[in-house]
């Protein structure tokens, strides 16, 4: 290794370290204030930890759902494996192998600091936890593998992969989602804590279903259970779908050379300026793809429950608005991030557009009027329910929207970086900077949103951050340092 | 209905030159597609080295070099991807640096590696780029339409072009650089990969273009085609212009007798090493 090599590895090392450290003070902080498990075992801490467990697994299915369906779909080496005189049942196996401990590695990135701040505060009996997260790992896994191969079978090769991956996208988000809409039923608001309203809807102490959590608390039978169920489950559906792989994985390679999607007309020629053409071709792009739109909208999910509290409150007595505008402004930043990055990343075509005789000023407004349209056809029927419950808010909430949309916009302009509109997921790993950057921005505006609504001049403290903000970012970015002088 | 593109393309390229502002079609004093002079690029090292080269109007002309020669380079250069270290371009007397638009706006650009968008139809894609160059809806449907039949992709005009083979995205790929009637199109290897059926089909288009007196430039390493197609060939080395001329032209330089346009290539590179 180089010595820069060396000096780069000791930096990461170093950066790896102060972010576990970080995540164990956030685990401190939240478990030492928030849940306030003492180990008693009772009704009131099984189901906070069930509803703890229940959290990880929805990510932890969602995560195996898209690293299986990967298993599946990705070509690379899978061609010289197959025709290679390996058995596919053994390369199933090992793949499967791979993505659970995979899972396993991301869930004991996250899960540890809390299980090991839980250990410090309540004793080492919550040691326990880290043989319930490995068989929650690879429950996932086998639950992951039981759905797509169900889906393999429901709808065939050609859908798959996109429903998949819309299902995976679905889980993750439903558990905290559902808990959002139980609070509203409940409460009638979002800002309450989460576990007051599982302790309400949860079942009685000897119920299956707080199993996992006995399981976490040591209690023997319950840990040897559910550690076997998970070491079973994993085999078995290893055991059924591993001589089935070769078959499954040929069908997805050939979904591309399968039958054509065609128009049901004939396409006729509308005429437009470069401007319109720019901006119809992202528009058609977009609804066309039913993954990307899945993966662009999915933040949108989050925006449910809070449409829902505002369809209530059209019924009922105003007062609810003043919190949605900094949800609504924050979405829009991530939505905006999301289209910006496809419209001026995502180009794949991009020597054609480089070489028609547009000015590329002018390509770069057409796509960022395609962004904000969208953003705006996504957000306009939410901003007018808000207008006629709390005007204030709702223009509050415009004006938020629209800043956070055109930051995160100029953002992806600032750290362009050509690659195909299927890379979309890897957008957050191209730049770290632009990633931080969308998120402290959206955060930022939102916040600044929040007490805007409130009628507080102190609205304009973040806002200043933000453009602050905005403004060291686009001095390191790309964009600016390859300007011509 | 029966598309003369010869009309139509004298038609196209006026109402170009009347959008580029005179400067195009009605230019008849300049005999010359291309001229480049003293074109140079470095990355790490010298790309484009100090080159000269000039296309007469309605050649087809064929660029050859060995790997790493500069060829890509200078026509990336030409179609405006690269913006080169110093040195001048003119398409048809058009500064291709000074006023870059008006320079795209009679050039077309057909890269080896297609690029299409997979969730549109070639009919959609047509119509896009016809947006783009500004080309009015009629005039491009009926283009696209005959261009589409020429090509063989009119039973597939509606169908979306994820499925489509890699000859099917190059075909449209060069439909697209003639939908909007350029009066120079540049191709970077645009036989790689392609079928006999398809690389005939490709070629017939741009014989056709070449007699409606369009002039095509195309880099390529299949020397077979360059020596059918081309009525004048250059060869680059080490980002210079080695030789320039017909074959017999080349066959005198390099010594070579009667032998092939390969033979007469790997002898001109080679003196060109030694000379080195």
């Amino acid at each position: 290794m180089t010595r820069g090599g060396r000096r780069r590895g000791h930096a990461a090392a170093f950066g790896f370290l102060a972010f576990i450290l970080f995540l164990h003070g956030l685990a401190y902080v939240f478990l030492s204030r928030s849940t306030g498990l003492t180990g008693s075992g009772d009704a009131r801490e099984l189901v906070v930890i069930a509803g703890m467990l229940a959290l990880a697994f929805s990510a932890m299915l969602s995560q195996a759902m898209e690293s299986v369906t990967r298993a599946f779909y990705a070509r690379g080496d899978l061609e010289l494996i197959l025709t290679s005189p390996t058995t596919t049942a053994r390369l199933f196996a090992v793949r499967i192998c791979a993505i659970s401990a995979t899972i396993l590695s991301m869930s004991l990135l996250f899960a540890a600091p809390f299980i090991n701040m839980q250990a410090w505060l309540g004793g080492a009996r919550w040691l326990c936890a880290y043989a319930v997260v490995v068989a929650l790992s690879m429950l996932a896994v086998a639950v992951a593998i039981l759905i797509v191969g169900a889906l393999f079978a429901a709808i065939g090769a050609r859908r798959t992969r996109s429903i998949s991956q819309i299902v995976a996208a679905v889980i993750g988000a439903a558990f905290a989602i559902g808990l959002q809409f139980a609070a509203i039923v409940s409460f009638g608001t979002m800002a309450v804590p989460r576990f007051a309203v599982l302790e309400r809807l949860a079942p009685g102490g000897d119920s299956l279903i707080l199993w996992p959590a006995r399981a976490v608390f040591g209690e023997p039978a319950a840990l040897a259970f559910f550690i076997g169920l998970g070491v079973v489950a994993l085999a078995a559906v290893i055991g059924v779908f591993a001589p089935r792989f070769g078959r499954l994985a040929l069908a997805a390679g050939g979904v591309s050379h399968g039958a054509t999607k065609k128009s049901r007309k004939e396409t006729r020629f509308r005429g437009a300026s470069p401007a319109q053409a720019l901006r119809r071709k992202e528009w058609s792009l977009l609804v066309r793809d039913p993954w990307l739109m899945s993966q662009t909208l999915m933040q949108l999910l989050y925006l449910l429950p809070a449409a829902f509290l505002l369809w209530r409150s059209f019924f009922s007595e105003g007062g609810v608005a003043t919190f949605l505008s900094p949800i609504l402004i924050m979405a829009a930043g991530q939505l905006g991030g999301g289209l910006a990055w496809l419209a001026v990343s995502g180009e794949d075509a991009p020597e054609l557009i480089a070489t028609a005789p547009v000015p590329g000023n002018n390509v770069l407004r057409a796509k960022t009027e395609a962004v904000l349209v969208g953003v705006a056809i996504v957000f306009a029927p939410l901003v007018l329910m808000l207008a006629a419950v709390a005007p204030f808010a709702a223009l509050v909430s415009l004006v938020g929207l629209t800043v956070a949309a055109g930051s995160a916009t100029a953002i992806q302009y600032w750290f362009r970086a050509q690659a195909k509109r299927s890379h979309f997921r890897r957008r957050q790993t191209s730049s770290r900077v632009a990633t931080f950057a969308e998120a402290l921005s959206s955060n930022g505006w939102a916040g600044a949103g929040a007490l805007a609504v409130t009628g507080t001049w102190l609205a304009v403290v973040p806002g200043v951050m933000v453009v602050a903000m905005l403004a060291g970012v686009w001095w390191i970015s790309p964009a600016r340092c390859s300007a011509p002088n | 209905m029966s598309f003369d593109f010869h009309q139509t393309n004298n038609r196209a390229a006026a109402a170009l030159a009347r959008r580029s502002g005179g400067v195009g079609m009605n230019d008849k004093s300049s005999p010359l597609a291309l001229r480049i002079r003293g074109l140079a690029k470095s990355f790490e090292r010298p790309a484009v080295d100090g080159l000269d080269l000039c296309v007469p109007a309605g050649e087809f002309y064929s660029l050859l070099g060995p790997n790493g020669a500069g060829k890509t380079t200078t026509m990336r250069m030409v179609a405006g991807l690269l913006a080169p270290d110093r040195g001048s371009i003119s398409i048809f007397g058009v500064d291709a640096l000074a006023d870059p638009i008006g320079a795209k706006r009679i050039m077309a650009w057909v890269s080896d590696e297609p690029m299409l968008y997979d969730q549109l139809t070639p009919t959609e894609y047509l119509d896009f780029v016809a947006g783009l160059w500004g080309v009015e809806a009629k005039l491009a449907e009926a283009r696209a339409r005959e261009l589409l039949s020429w090509l063989g992709l009119a039973p597939h005009a509606d169908e979306r072009c994820a499925q489509f083979s890699k000859g099917m995205r190059q075909k449209l790929a060069l439909a697209g650089a003639l939908v909007h009637e350029p009066r120079l199109i540049i191709l970077d290897e645009p036989f790689t990969g392609l079928d006999a059926g398809s690389s005939r089909v490709v070629k017939d288009v741009l014989r056709e273009r070449v007699r409606a007196g369009c002039s095509v430039i195309m880099t390529t390493h299949i020397l077979e085609v360059a020596e059918r197609m081309a009525d004048r060939i250059g060869v680059m080395s080490k980002g210079r212009l080695i030789a320039d001329g017909r074959l017999d032209e080349l066959r005198v330089r390099a010594g070579s007798g009667d032998a092939s346009l390969e033979d007469t290539f790997l002898a001109l590179v080679a003196q060109d090493r030694v000379a080195a």
